[in-house]
């Protein structure tokens, strides 16, 4: 199915809710594999496609959920802008072709290296348009960046994976791009005095939009500053300052090779070309180095300053319980679907927490007819 | 403004209701002294007043939990209270409910400058986080105009801005965590010191969720490091078309100031007479405050500047010192109370596009007229978040009545050209009624369904946020 506009596409959920037809969304396709499944017949957005509203002077955009994300950032970058978090491109990690949508990207809530600067995704989403499980049309939000009216449902339903609803549309705060950037780099740290590198960088005033360490046999720990010419200069100098007390530091200011390699980072490139079960895990920053350390020192990428551990251990490591004890969570990204089952995708919730989460699948979404199984805890059976 | 008739058999055995709470938590945490629940009987939208049934003031995330299951087996309203400084009414009791007051919960729970969060109890201070933290250079970023008084309990149910949020964004955006105690007592932690969920986002649900979803007891809040340096300027224009352009003028040239304040005349005149800051008699003024450190500060003005003159300001002061700088903020910081010298005000908190400024002032212009009270205009340009004081006079009968239908029609006016309600202070009662003019029926139904999720009985804050029409079948059930 592929509804071209948005009274289709609630028509066509209103007849599967009605008979019981599970249905699987589908934006790009480049994250297929991201949670359980799929199951159901798909249901595309690429109908949905095209930039309604793009205000430069008053930093916002409006587009269909199916439009390609490389339209949005086109159309940004001729005003010189773009969308502050930075989203991660999965198709390395999943080794999917297609072209990611922007209402896949808010789906999956996807954010960058930029995270810890200028938010998540969640945070520069200021509007949403979606179809309910029942095939209810609902906004909620709006076109505004400062926007109070009613329960913010826009940061509900980015991540949500399409399991409230079927995000049709939505509305961002975008930001100025820089004129300049530079990574200032160490090498050949380990995990925890690079963390301390990266938190004596993040702990100065200067605005630090990348810090990530690489481990391993030529581990690289890098910070990334933006802003004009001048201002990164004289950040670029102060960081080499701080850096300086943890080794030798290099300053990379081509903006193409800075690019790239945040990029990479961005992507999980490298880490997602090996072969094996990945897991993102959010911690606080100081912890980023005993979860490398609890699950053996696998191949990792440590992002936002330490605290966000994307690791490759061995297939079937139960890293939930490995980690135990260590506040925050873990998300089996990639794996075989009956490791997926046995550990379930996403972190399982405490009760109290689950039951709300279950209550409010079951207000959007009564038929369990979106996205069924994508988001279910371990051992659920989810065959169609 | 209309609220729902208090329960006669509630009000009827309040004498148990207090003698139980009494039981449940420390005896001097319940008030119920009809002189002393006065104290409760409004928060900073005066217009309206009513007692509460009684006031609890629990020292304990325990304690909270105990009144809220008590509350919610015996069906009586629980509507929670800040600092009470709502200018939406936020914290108004029915005579039926009882107030729960986080005051007594003010710790700082931990500090953590590796991790840059602090975790704090939410009746805590905004201004006394960022005093906790400042020793060591940092700050909490948030600054609403209340600062000095309003609770991070009240931050959160409101998801408050302030005049920084350009740059640093509202409450949501420098919230990790929060212990929240649900209507049945239950106490849960959603988020914590990492970054994001791995479900669902419950966090971005019940920050501005207006008291409505659960009670917050602690919260883990992003810290950051203070900028070296920071510097405004000033600017005159001959009309609100010119400024607005400039606004917007600046925003594409890349620069992000943290802080874009708009005043139009009426406003600057008060501000002028009541704080003598030195402010140019002019039809619009904007003040830009950029960050950094001095070089840093020098490239952005320069830019700013260079625009600015492409709008032929009549007046551009850029601050020299610490004193300048500190007259330039002088008058805008004090436009609410200028104002409240001069007149009773109604603040109005509309945001909309930038882009749609000038039709906007035009237009309240012509309210002004047509119901004729008068109206000056001081708000966040860069985000578009408007805070027009309409000026009225509280002795004159029906004068607080026009006001407010004057109010509703401008409110109306920033939906209309594409913007909301409120973009920081909340729905509370006073924008209640409004909210079909934003809405329509589906969008109010899933919030409602949201609700019904976490308190299923319609106990917490019941009688805000949805127009009580809407609201009515749930409440009464």
């Amino acid at each position: 199915m592929t509804p071209a506009s948005e009274a289709e596409l609630a028509e066509a959920v209103a007849t599967a809710a009605s008979r019981g037809t599970a249905l699987r969304i589908r934006g790009g396709g480049t994250r297929a594999g991201l949670g359980r499944g799929p199951v159901g017949e798909v249901l595309q957005t690429s109908g949905l496609s095209g930039i309604s509203l793009y205000e430069p002077g008053a930093l916002t955009i409006v587009a269909g959920a199916g439009t390609p994300l490389s339209d949005i950032q086109a159309a940004l970058l001729a005003e010189n802008q773009r969308l502050p978090f930075e989203p991660m491109d999965h198709r390395v990690l999943y080794r999917t072709n297609g072209s990611p949508t922007i209402g896949g990207v808010v789906a999956a809530g996807a954010s960058g290296p930029r995270r810890i600067q200028a938010g998540a995704c969640r945070d520069s989403l200021i509007g949403v348009r979606l179809v309910t499980g029942t095939g209810e049309v609902v906004k909620n939000g709006g076109r505004v960046m400062k926007n109070v009216t009613g329960y913010d449902l826009v940061k509900l339903l980015a991540g949500s994976h399409g399991t409230l609803g079927i995000i049709t549309e939505v509305a961002f705060k975008v930001l100025p791009a820089p004129e300049a950037a530079a990574t200032v780099t160490l090498s050949g740290l380990d995990e925890v005095q690079a963390v301390g590198a990266l938190t004596a960088a993040l702990g100065a005033p200067y605005e630090v939009s990348g810090a990530v360490h690489l481990p391993g046999d030529e581990a690289v720990t890098a910070v990334r500053v933006e802003g004009f010419e001048g201002s990164v200069a004289y950040r670029a100098e102060r960081l080499t300052d701080i850096l300086g007390a943890f080794g030798p530091v290099a300053v990379e200011r081509d903006a193409d090779r800075v690019a790239h390699f945040w990029e990479r980072v961005r992507d999980l490139s490298a880490l997602a070309e090996g072969e094996g079960d990945m897991w993102r895990i959010s911690v606080r920053p100081s912890d980023g180095p005993r979860v490398v350390a609890a699950l053996s020192h696998p191949p990792a990428v440590m992002d936002w300053g330490g605290g966000l551990v994307s690791i490759r251990p061995a297939a079937g490591t139960d890293v939930r319980a490995a980690l135990s004890g260590i506040p925050g969570h873990a998300t089996l990204l990639r794996a075989e679907e009956a490791t997926k089952a046995r550990f379930g995708v996403f972190e399982p919730e405490p009760a109290p927490l689950a039951r709300i989460s279950a209550g409010l699948r079951g207000t959007f979404d009564p038929k369990g007819i979106l996205n069924p199984g994508l988001m279910a805890g371990p051992g659920a059976d989810i065959a169609a | 403004m209309e609220m729902p008739v208090p329960d006669k058999e509630i009000l009827a055995r309040k004498d148990r209701v207090v003698r139980d709470l009494r039981r449940l938590i420390a005896d001097d945490s319940v008030i119920s002294d009809p002189f002393e629940t006065r104290a409760y009987e409004c928060d900073a939208l005066t217009a309206y007043r009513c007692p509460p049934l009684a006031v609890v003031l629990p020292r304990s995330t325990a304690e909270v939990a105990r009144v809220l299951a008590y509350c919610n087996a015996e069906g009586v309203p629980v509507v929670p209270r800040g600092s009470g400084t709502s200018l939406a009414g936020g914290a108004l009791p029915t005579a039926d409910s009882v107030i729960l007051g986080v005051a007594r919960l003010t710790e700082v729970l931990e500090t953590d400058f590796d991790n840059r969060f602090i975790r704090v109890q939410t009746g805590r201070t905004n201004l006394s986080v960022t005093g906790a933290v400042e020793a060591e250079g940092y700050f909490y970023a948030p600054d609403p105009s209340s600062q000095l008084a309003c609770a991070i309990a009240g931050n959160i149910a409101m998801n408050s801005g302030g005049a920084h949020c350009l740059k640093y964004g509202v409450t949501t955006n420098n919230l990790l965590g929060v212990t929240m105690v649900t209507m049945e007592g239950e106490i849960v932690e959603i988020g914590g010191a990492h970054l994001d969920p791995s479900g669902y986002d419950l966090l971005g649900l019940i920050c501005g969720s207006e008291g409505q979803l659960g009670v917050v007891t602690e919260a883990t809040l992003r810290i950051l490091r203070k900028p070296e340096g920071a510097r405004p300027v000033l600017m005159g224009f001959t009309s609100n078309e010119v400024a607005g352009a400039c606004v917007s003028d600046i925003i594409k040239a890349g620069v992000l100031p943290v802080a874009i304040e708009f005043m139009d005349r009426p406003c600057i005149r008060a501000c002028e007479a009541f704080a003598k800051a030195g402010y140019p008699d002019v039809e619009a003024l904007l003040i830009v405050e950029v960050e950094g450190s001095e070089a840093e500060i020098r490239e952005q003005l320069e830019k700013i500047i260079a625009i600015a003159r492409t709008h032929n300001p009549v007046e551009l002061r850029e601050s020299a010192s610490a004193e300048e700088s500190a007259a330039i903020w002088k008058g805008r910081k004090s436009a609410f109370g200028a104002m409240g010298k001069i007149n009773d005000y109604m603040c109005l908190d509309g945001t909309i596009p930038v882009s749609a400024l000038p039709e906007v002032l035009r237009r309240i212009g012509e309210l002004s007229t047509e119901y004729g009270l008068e109206v000056a205009n001081v708000f966040h340009a860069g985000d578009g978040n408007m805070h027009p004081l309409i000026l009225f006079d509280a002795n004159k009968p029906g004068d607080l009545e026009t006001c407010e239908r004057m109010g509703a029609e401008i409110l109306k006016l920033c939906v209309e050209v594409g913007g909301c309600l409120t973009g920081e202070h909340g729905v509370g009662i006073e924008k209640r009624d409004l909210m079909t003019t934003q809405f329509d029926a589906p969008d109010l139904e899933i919030q409602m369904a949201v609700k019904d999720v976490f308190d299923p009985n319609w106990l917490l804050n019941p009688a805000k946020v949805f127009p009580l029409h809407v609201s009515a079948s749930r409440r009464d059930a």
